[in-house]
């Protein structure tokens, strides 16, 4: 039985596991004011929070409903927009949104909404940056974002720039509606223990999956394993990071430790998805999805990483992650066995790491070109290096030859000019939605060049690289 | 005594009205928008025993359906029924303008996404897995999808049409400088973020009633009774509000319609269709893509002589309404100029993708947009900016539109002069100038984009609308009008006009939904005309009331009407306010047996156009603007970002400035999107590519200009326009289209020789290979 808060009721459901949270809430509960809009989590019209217990107290994410099972909801508090209503009033997202008209034609508002109040109760800083950041994965097309973009500002205004608020100040102050301050004690009462678990496709936070096979997932037997906590986490230790392939997108964006050791960290993964689908999307699921262009396998890769695959014996073996990948969507995992953990050296003063990504929209989009790189760099000459590319081959590709070739080479353009020559036979990208072969073959090479300008301003410009007048 | 409490309270509360209404009010709506509380046609409680039905669609863009095979998804448990044109007991015709569509395929199949038959299940689920059990034979046909392969066969939906104006044979003759070239502009997916829907429920006598997420509930009633083959006044077609429309509803929303019709009268039992995206992306036309030429010629001091152009509009498989938009794109087809010799001639072109439709500015954009690469063009060639070249040939009062109608009350140099001397476009002119001399890897692009755009249904017999006001005993006001909410703000435009007229709360106005039982025979709302017409009507019929009322208040007082007037919810005598309220008024005139309901009929004057000569005033008036766009192109990556958009707005006299704001900072969105990242694809076997929202993209709050400025141009209004205010949803979204130039004045500023190429979208990566043109990789 799947257990869980939503809004201000309990509710015990025996439906089906792999039903997504969207239909549960819109056709099962009738809390229409969730909105459908693509049932991809390219919009969130459906976004919904998901409050989480940890230490007596409950923390919010944003989540897009259409692409959560909702076996995943099994001891979390859900909230919908209905959720956020005070009686008779407006709270301080929804008047934000009214007093500075956020809101035309109204269905993609209520989404807005859940994301805004889900910022007041995150933890993270509030500033308008963070406030855009919140409600990056919310598509409206009648404003024009402007007027939303306000909202969102005299929001943070209302927050009166503090950081954190205790879930009583934010009740008294009407960013959210009372029955708030009795969650965590109900979600300890409800003692939602782990419900029968069906064998079937493993699912984690299904943002991949709910977006090929929504209807497959929704007919058949799911095993979900988002809250397995043993996949979980991210751990440093002697300069070795390891990542529980359970851990989200998110949970690596508010590790301050990783931060510190990339400083890009942030503007990296904000071009990867939205906050909503961060908060969703799996480490491990980006890697078994096998996209040629999956922006974090794109990441990993660069970082010359090993992946933990353990089966339903115990038994572990690790192995490089370029040499996972066999061919389209093929890689080497038996039946039975999951992808456990991600290993990697943190970079050191002398390395140096950089990410691009390029698509028709910079945000919320999936690359044309998305490429990493991972360099060590002793007086002046490359001892180590890694580049990793998307969207160009059929497998997310770590460019061996390139990455041989850069070794031991001077960091000068004529060694970058070169090594693109190298990089150039190495990929064999076709014509598709995301663009013409020759484009990605050019968009390669500049980001290629990208990544030096990026990482080494001070010695190269475009210029070095490119000819034009 | 309950009742006299009320009218006390509703008194009292009167009392407080504040008259600024224009500045204070919001969308009227948003209260339970933001509360997740309004409904839309998915969030109507349904009956018991509802059915939920799923289009089968063709696989195939043109072909001979051989064999369809429903046997095994008729099989499968929770399916109620399977419809094919076989069972349309009336005709099996949807086409508005032209009779060429059927809402079913029979024997051919004309594009990818063609609706062949219905299935009712259930659940939607059901259905839809139904849909997976049927199997097609189709025997492909050639397949068109660009318009000249369609010119080239001899492919059209209707004759050609060609505005003329002065001679262009002697006007070429005279000119300095001629230039020709080729433009394509995109499609444009409507993307409203609520799907096409209907829900229909039967009625007694086999009446049907559906709810349906359309902007013409008229079109759907009709085509409704003439598939089933019933008279209209069988059909109530009921709409509260749209999830955004653009167009993309104005037309296409009646197919669902009729079909969850079509099967309620089967099975009288009530029957939801929503399309889920996929099959809304697939299935639905959209802003119709353009090939077009143009041959324009310059006077040694920048003067446009003549203007020739011809559009190839790709107007899909059938006509939806594309004659009429491409009419338009010839009515706008000199943009914001004064053209003496014009040609201009637009041939609809049948392909075998959907039917395209309307889409926010109807052909208008297109249009606009090869008159402006034309300048481009120019400017380019004889070596000046193309804001000399615009701002040589603004319109001026009494000049003559290609289509004959003299220009009156014209504000496009007033709105271009405001526009530069307010923004100062000599110094963000330096500006760029100087930031690319000081950058090499990013380079900044700026452009003007002038707008003029007419108001009114170019069909002149559409420019009509009624409304239906009732003032109930207790003093609370009921509208009915045509119009239809979709996030444009109307109803509330409607209640601030009664709101106004009666001098009482907006709280005690209530706009009805839209019913054809209340308003019949309606035009939709489109062509920026809604808050206009229906506006129109509602101030006449409110005004019709007022003077009952007036009449009744001075046999009351015993005073003259003239020295009477209504205001902040009491009676003024000669400027003093007297004891007789709002309330007891309309009491006094119920007593009296005085009608407190009016029903009055707007339709548009001075308006008419002769299509036989293609000349005529068919225009209430013009709305103008202008717009300048700066932009920074990332030379290494191709990506940019829009710095700044300045305009200079024709709002007459905004009645709602903060809507009205919200029309111009949302078209402008769209009208760049257009422009910049969204792209429609299809391949040539017509099977769309950009099928999804994460190969389909709009603009998200990161790439919408950084910044947006809008001033009000100073005018005094247009009496056509309702209380002066200018029609605003359609003119600002041509805005947009400076973002294609200023995107390519930055690309000349990195790679000099790059050829100017009039293909838009403007995607990254056509950017980018403008940058790198005829460079080794």
């Amino acid at each position: 039985m799947i257990t869980f808060i939503l809004n201000n009721k309990t509710i015990r459901t025996t439906e089906h596991s792999g039903m997504t949270l969207l239909d549960f809430v819109r056709y099962e509960q009738r809390l229409t004011g969730t909105k459908i809009g693509c049932r991809e989590g390219d919009c969130g019209a459906c976004t919904v929070l998901v409050g989480t217990l940890s230490q007596n107290s409950m923390t919010y994410q944003s989540i897009t409903s259409c692409i959560s099972p909702l076996g995943n909801a099994h001891g979390k508090h859900i909230v919908t927009v209905e959720g956020t209503n005070l009686k008779d009033k407006l709270t301080k997202a929804q008047e934000a949104m009214k007093a500075n008209y956020a809101t035309q034609c109204g269905f993609c508002t209520p989404g807005f909404v859940v994301a805004l109040t889900g910022f007041a109760l995150s933890n993270s800083e509030h500033n308008y940056n963070t406030a855009l950041d919140a409600i990056s994965g919310n598509i409206c097309r009648c404003t024009g974002y402007k007027a939303i973009e306000k909202a969102a500002y005299q929001l943070v205004d209302n927050l009166e720039n503090q950081d954190k608020h205790t879930v009583n100040w934010l009740i008294n102050n009407e960013f959210i509606p009372d029955y708030f301050e009795t969650i965590p004690q109900r979600i300890k009462d409800i003692e939602a223990k782990d419900f029968n678990q069906p064998q079937g496709k493993f699912v984690s936070g299904g943002t991949d999956l709910y977006v090929q096979q929504a209807d497959h997932l929704a007919d058949n037997e799911v095993h979900l394993i988002a809250a397995k906590d043993k996949l979980k986490g991210i751990t440093i230790e002697d300069k070795n990071c390891t990542i529980g392939a359970n851990s989200t997108v998110s949970d690596l964006w508010n590790h301050a430790e990783i931060n510190s050791y990339f400083p890009k960290l942030k503007q990296h993964l904000k071009l990867v998805s939205s906050e909503q689908i961060r908060n969703m999307a799996s480490f491990g699921g980006n890697l078994v999805n096998a996209s040629p262009i999956g922006d974090m396998t794109i990441f990993f890769l660069a970082l010359n990483s090993d992946v933990t695959i353990s089966n339903d014996h115990g038994n572990e073996r690790t192995m490089p992650l370029k040499h996972f990948y066999q061919g389209y969507k093929t890689y080497d995992l038996n039946d039975g066995e999951l992808i456990k953990s991600i290993h990697f050296k943190l970079p050191t003063n002398s390395t140096f790491f950089n990410f691009e990504k390029v698509c028709k929209r910079t945000h919320l989009d999936i690359a044309s070109v998305n490429s990493a790189i991972h360099l060590t760099i002793e007086n002046n000459n490359i001892s180590e290096a890694h580049v990793s590319i998307g969207g160009v081959a059929a497998i997310p590709k770590y460019l061996h030859e390139t990455s041989t070739f850069l070794i031991g080479k001077p960091l000068t353009s004529e060694t970058v000019i070169n090594a693109n020559a190298v990089l150039q036979d190495e990929i064999a990208p076709i014509s598709d939605v995301r663009g013409t072969s020759d484009y990605k073959r050019l968009l390669g090479r500049q980001l290629f060049f990208a990544h030096f300008t990026a990482l080494f301003p001070k010695q190269f410009t475009l210029n070095d690289f490119v000819q034009h007048a | 005594m309950h009742k006299h409490n009320s009218n006390k309270a509703l008194d009292s509360k009167l009392n407080a009205v504040s008259m600024s209404i224009k500045q204070s009010i919001k969308n009227l709506d948003s209260y339970t928008h933001v509360r997740g509380k309004s409904l839309y046609v998915d969030d109507v409680n349904i009956r018991q025993g509802t059915f939920h039905a799923v289009v089968f669609d063709s696989p195939k863009a043109h072909g001979h359906i051989k064999h369809i095979d429903y046997s095994k998804a008729e099989a499968l448990e929770g399916v109620v029924r399977i419809f094919t044109y076989k069972d349309i007991p009336g005709k099996n015709q949807i086409g508005g303008i032209i009779p060429d569509e059927p809402l079913f395929a029979e024997d051919e199949v004309h594009f990818w996404g063609m609706p062949i038959a219905l299935i009712v299940a259930e659940t939607e689920f059901i259905a839809r897995k139904a849909r997976s059990l049927i199997d097609i034979d189709i025997e492909e046909l050639p397949v068109i999808t660009r318009a000249k392969q369609a010119k080239a066969k001899g492919s059209f939906i209707n004759a050609p049409r060609s505005f003329s104006l002065g001679d262009t044979e002697k006007g070429f003759a005279a000119c300095d400088y001629i230039f020709e070239g080729e433009t394509f502009s995109n499609g444009q997916e409507h993307l409203y973020i609520e799907a096409q829907g209907a829900y229909a429920e039967p009625l007694e006598n086999g009446n049907i009633k559906i709810t349906s997420s359309t902007q013409g509930p008229t079109a759907v009633q009709k085509t409704t009774a003439q598939v089933l083959g019933v008279a209209m006044h069988k059909i109530e077609v009921d709409v509260t509000r749209l999830g955004g429309g653009f167009g993309g509803k104005e037309d296409q929303a009646t197919p669902w319609a009729v079909m969850a019709a079509l099967a309620t009268y089967h099975l009288n039992q009530s029957v939801k269709l929503i399309l889920n995206r996929h099959d809304d992306l697939r299935m639905t036309g959209k802003r119709h893509p353009y090939e077009s030429t143009y041959k324009i010629g310059l006077s040694k001091d920048l003067k446009i002589l003549a203007y020739e152009a011809e559009f190839l509009q790709n107007s899909g498989a059938a006509a939806d309404l594309s004659p009429a938009i491409a009419e338009r794109t010839l009515f706008h087809a000199t943009n914001s100029y004064f053209v003496p010799n014009v040609e201009t001639t637009v041939i609809s072109c049948k392909t075998n993708l959907p039917p395209n439709t309307a889409f926010r500015g109807f052909g208008g954009p297109q249009g606009m947009f090869v008159i402006e690469s034309a300048i481009a063009k120019a400017a380019h060639e004889i070596g000046v900016t193309p804001r000399q070249i615009q701002e040589a040939n603004l319109l001026d009062e009494n000049d003559t539109f290609s289509y004959g109608q003299i220009a009156k009350q014209v504000e496009a140099k007033n709105t271009w002069n405001s526009a530069t001397a307010i923004y100062n476009i000599e110094a963000l002119e330096q500006e760029v100038e100087d930031f690319n001399k000081q950058h090499s890897d990013f380079k900044k692009g700026l452009a003007l984009m002038p707008i003029t755009f007419g108001i009114s249904f170019t069909n002149t017999p559409m420019n009509h609308a009624r409304a239906l006001v009732h003032i109930y005993l207790d003093g609370s006001v009921g509208i009915s009008t045509a119009a239809v909410e979709m996030g444009q703000g109307v109803n509330t435009k409607m209640m601030q006009i009664a709101a106004q007229v009666f001098s009482i709360p907006i709280e005690h106005i209530k706009i009805e939904t839209t019913n054809t039982t209340r308003v019949a025979n309606t035009s939709p709302s489109a062509a920026s005309s809604t808050a206009d017409l229906n506006g129109k009507a509602t101030l006449k019929a409110c005004n019709a009331l007022l003077q009952r009322l007036i009449q009744v208040a001075s046999e009351d007082l015993d005073v003259s009407e003239d020295t009477i007037e209504l205001k902040d919810g009491f009676v003024y005598c000669n400027g003093k306010k007297s004891e007789l309220s709002w309330t007891t008024l309309i009491s006094k005139t119920m007593l009296k047996r005085v009608a407190l309901t009016e029903n009055a009929h707007y339709a548009t004057p001075e308006i008419h156009f002769d299509k036989t000569k293609e000349k005529g005033h068919p225009f209430a008036y013009h709305v103008y603007g202008t717009a300048i766009i700066t932009t920074t192109v990332d030379c290494t990556r191709g990506t940019y970002e829009f710095d700044s958009v300045k305009i200079v707005h024709d709002y007459g006299k905004s009645m709602s400035e903060g809507i009205d704001l919200g029309q111009v900072e949302g078209a402008l969105a769209q009208g760049i999107g257009w422009m910049t990242m969204e792209e429609i694809a299809y391949n040539d076997d017509g099977k769309l590519l950009s099928n999804a929202l994460s190969t389909y993209k709009i603009p998200d709050i990161f790439s919408v200009p950084k910044e947006v400025e809008v001033i009000p141009v100073e005018t005094k209004g247009h009496d056509l326009a309702i209380l002066k205010s200018k029609a605003v949803g359609e003119p600002p979204l041509m805005y947009g289209i400076g973002a294609y130039f200023a995107i390519q004045n930055a690309i000349k500023a990195f790679n000099p020789n790059y050829n100017l190429k009039f293909h838009a979208p403007m995607t990254p990566e056509k950017v980018l290979l403008s940058l790198y043109d005829n460079q080794p990789i």
